[in-house]
């Protein structure tokens, strides 16, 4: 096997993989191990391969993707804590023929914002929401989230999450499963490579439906590791995620093509 | 001369949003407001021009569906009473921010709280002192008649564009429920994708190819950037100030005192100044139009004149009466007279505090 110097290596010619160019050139301001920024990436990738960079608007939420906008490199707005849906819902309903996705986080999708999100899912508006659960607020340092686990210690609930006195947590969604509205609805994950495949596979189905007009709305959850939140090392943080999200998170289709999955 | 119709206040709202060329019309149902979103439902705009019409799930869903819609250049507009539009305060407030247009109609009830479904103006400090968090101004229009009900839509739609913002439409219970008669304007054409992407290159509905995407927020972290936003939004309310003022002046021309009063307040305080002039009393009326911007120089100008005093009325514990005497800065005299809590002043009630307050007193 002959040499290859580094400037062979990134010759466009011998590169196998390219950042997409609907990703800015903006540093990122996720934390080093976060899985913001890989499902950033694959829901541009999946505009760019449709080829509906001009056709799409996108809303951010408020949390950690909060300045989304800043990275994905499409037209952007930016919503009020939760309302993501409702914005949604009337850029569709003006521009039936643009492609319109949320991007938003568990405190803004499942708490704040859970009339909204139901609402828009069972209204059955033809939206992509793309759902990051990382079991905990992020960006206000590590608070309790709508979906952080039993006994998951935060910074409000720092003897853990105890279930008579803070509720449980919520499966939002398996919820929005069983919403007549709903007609693609996956929990995925972005830890591992093929991991990251599957979760764009499922990406590229949900704006797909949009794009073929089915309907209903297309919901994807991507289980997130929340290293500095969970006050883990990013290898730790993914080991703890698969033995204790993915439990009760289990990754895996929910509703396809309008019908549930039976398990 | 335009189409002529018997309506109610609510109805001539809604029937002029359809003819105004709006594009989408969100809202959720309240007293002594819900004739708006019934009319448009039973209209069905979307064959007449292509409306959407949506009932939401709540007045914050409506409001954030106005911030989506206004965001991609359509004409968008919603509906509701106090405590409807205190639940859209967040709202407007992030569409102040990140300017977006749409006009929001508040058909006023009394409060605080449920209150109750009668006519008030008491929601006078939330729609012309900001309403929502931050250092922000919304344009006020106070429409006195069901025909100002339809008129002020187009009005409202071309100063929300024309300045980028929220603009709000405060009536109250007696004007959204009265019948009177309307000359309708005629149908306004939608706008055109090509003209909103002509006019307005700041609407986020698809980036143009081949050039930069855009942006709409009300964030930003950087304090020295977000400052300097906020000066230009200060800007723009100083234009709005300066340009966009409306007010009518009734018998002021010989009058020794003035009565100022806006929306249903006008109409009964016309009654008013007619049993005063009968007694020989000079009474005239300063109604202003736009409740933000203020008609300050009005004021002023009759101050100089040597009005010998203002009486604010309004169906509220004394608000607009605070404008009222920031105008005349203790150079004459000013009170404030008002029935509230859904109570509605008689003209016999503001002739009497006129005479007890103003020229009495």
């Amino acid at each position: 096997m002959s040499e290859i110097s580094i400037q062979d290596i990134i010759k466009p010619e011998n590169q196998v993989y390219a950042k997409t160019k609907l990703m800015t050139d903006k540093a990122l301001s996720y934390c080093p191990g976060c899985g913001h920024g890989t499902t950033h990436r694959l829901v541009m990738e999946v505009i760019e391969e449709l080829g509906k960079e001009n056709e799409t608007i996108g809303v951010a939420p408020v949390g950690c993707s909060v300045l989304a906008y800043e990275f994905m490199n499409v037209d952007m707005q930016e919503a009020a804590h939760g309302r993501a849906p409702a914005l949604a819902t009337a850029i569709k309903r003006l521009w039936p023929e643009k492609v319109v996705f949320t991007y938003q986080g568990d405190g803004d999708l499942a708490a704040i914002g859970t009339g909204e999100t139901i609402h828009a899912c069972n209204r059955g508006e033809q939206i992509v929401i793309v759902f990051i659960n990382n079991g905990i607020y992020g960006m206000t340092g590590g608070q309790m989230a709508p979906t952080t686990l039993p006994g998951m210690k935060t910074a409000t609930s720092p003897y853990g999450r105890e279930v008579k006195t803070m509720g449980n947590p919520l499966k939002i969604t398996e919820l929005v499963g069983q919403l007549p509205g709903t007609y693609y609805v996956t929990r995925q994950s972005v830890h591992t490579p093929s991991a990251v495949r599957k979760a764009k596979r499922a990406i590229k189905k949900a704006f797909q439906n949009q794009l073929d007009g089915k309907p209903g709305l297309s919901f994807v959850e991507v289980v997130s590791n929340c290293n500095s939140g969970w006050k883990m090392e990013p290898v730790q943080s993914n080991i703890w995620m698969e033995e204790n999200m993915f439990p009760f998170y289990p990754i895996g289709d929910i509703k396809v093509d309008g019908k549930l999955i039976e398990k | 001369m335009g189409e002529l119709r018997l309506m109610k206040g609510n109805e001539a709202l809604a029937e002029a949003a359809i003819r105004a060329g709006c594009d989408g019309y969100f809202g959720y149902p309240i007293t002594p407001q819900s004739e708006v979103i019934e009319y448009l439902m039973a209209e069905k705009p979307f064959e007449r021009t292509g409306m959407v019409v949506l009932q939401a799930e709540s007045e914050v869903a409506a409001i954030n569906m106005l911030y989506g819609g206004g965001g991609t250049g359509k004409k968008v507009m919603t509906t509701s009473s106090s405590p409807g539009i205190s639940l859209m305060q967040e709202g407007l407030s992030y569409m102040a921010g990140a300017e977006i247009p749409c006009v929001v109609a508040n058909v006023v009830r009394g409060g605080p709280g449920l209150g109750d479904i009668q006519p008030a103006q008491s929601d006078y400090f939330q729609s012309v002192k900001g309403g929502g968090h931050g250092d922000y101004r919304l344009p006020v229009l106070a429409p006195a008649s069901v025909q100002e009900m339809s008129d002020f839509v187009p009005i409202s739609f071309d100063l929300a564009f024309k300045y980028r913002t929220p603009v709000l439409i405060v009536s109250d219970g007696l004007i959204g429920q009265m019948m009177e008669k309307v000359e309708l304007f005629d149908q306004m054409p939608r706008m055109s994708t090509e003209e909103i992407n002509e006019k307005y290159p700041w609407a986020t509905n698809g980036k143009p190819v081949g050039q930069e995407r855009r942006i709409l927020t009300s964030l930003d972290l950087d304090p020295h950037k977000l400052e300097k936003h906020n000066h230009h939004l200060q800007d723009k309310y100083r234009n709005i100030e300066a340009d966009e003022v409306k007010y009518e002046l009734i018998n002021c021309d010989d009058a020794d005192y003035i009565i100022i009063a806006y929306g249903s307040s006008s109409r009964i305080s016309q009654k008013a100044v007619q049993l005063a002039r009968e007694e020989g009393i000079k009474v005239g009326i300063l109604r202003p139009i736009t409740l933000w911007p203020f008609p300050k120089k009005p004021i002023d100008e009759l101050v100089k004149r040597g009005v010998k005093g203002f009486l604010s009325v309004e169906m509220s514990a004394g608000q607009m009466v605070e404008d009222v005497r920031l105008a005349v800065y203790e150079r004459t005299k000013v009170e404030h007279f008002g029935r509230y809590g859904g109570v509605i002043h008689s003209p016999e009630e503001v002739l009497e505090a006129l005479k007890t307050k103003i020229i009495g007193g």
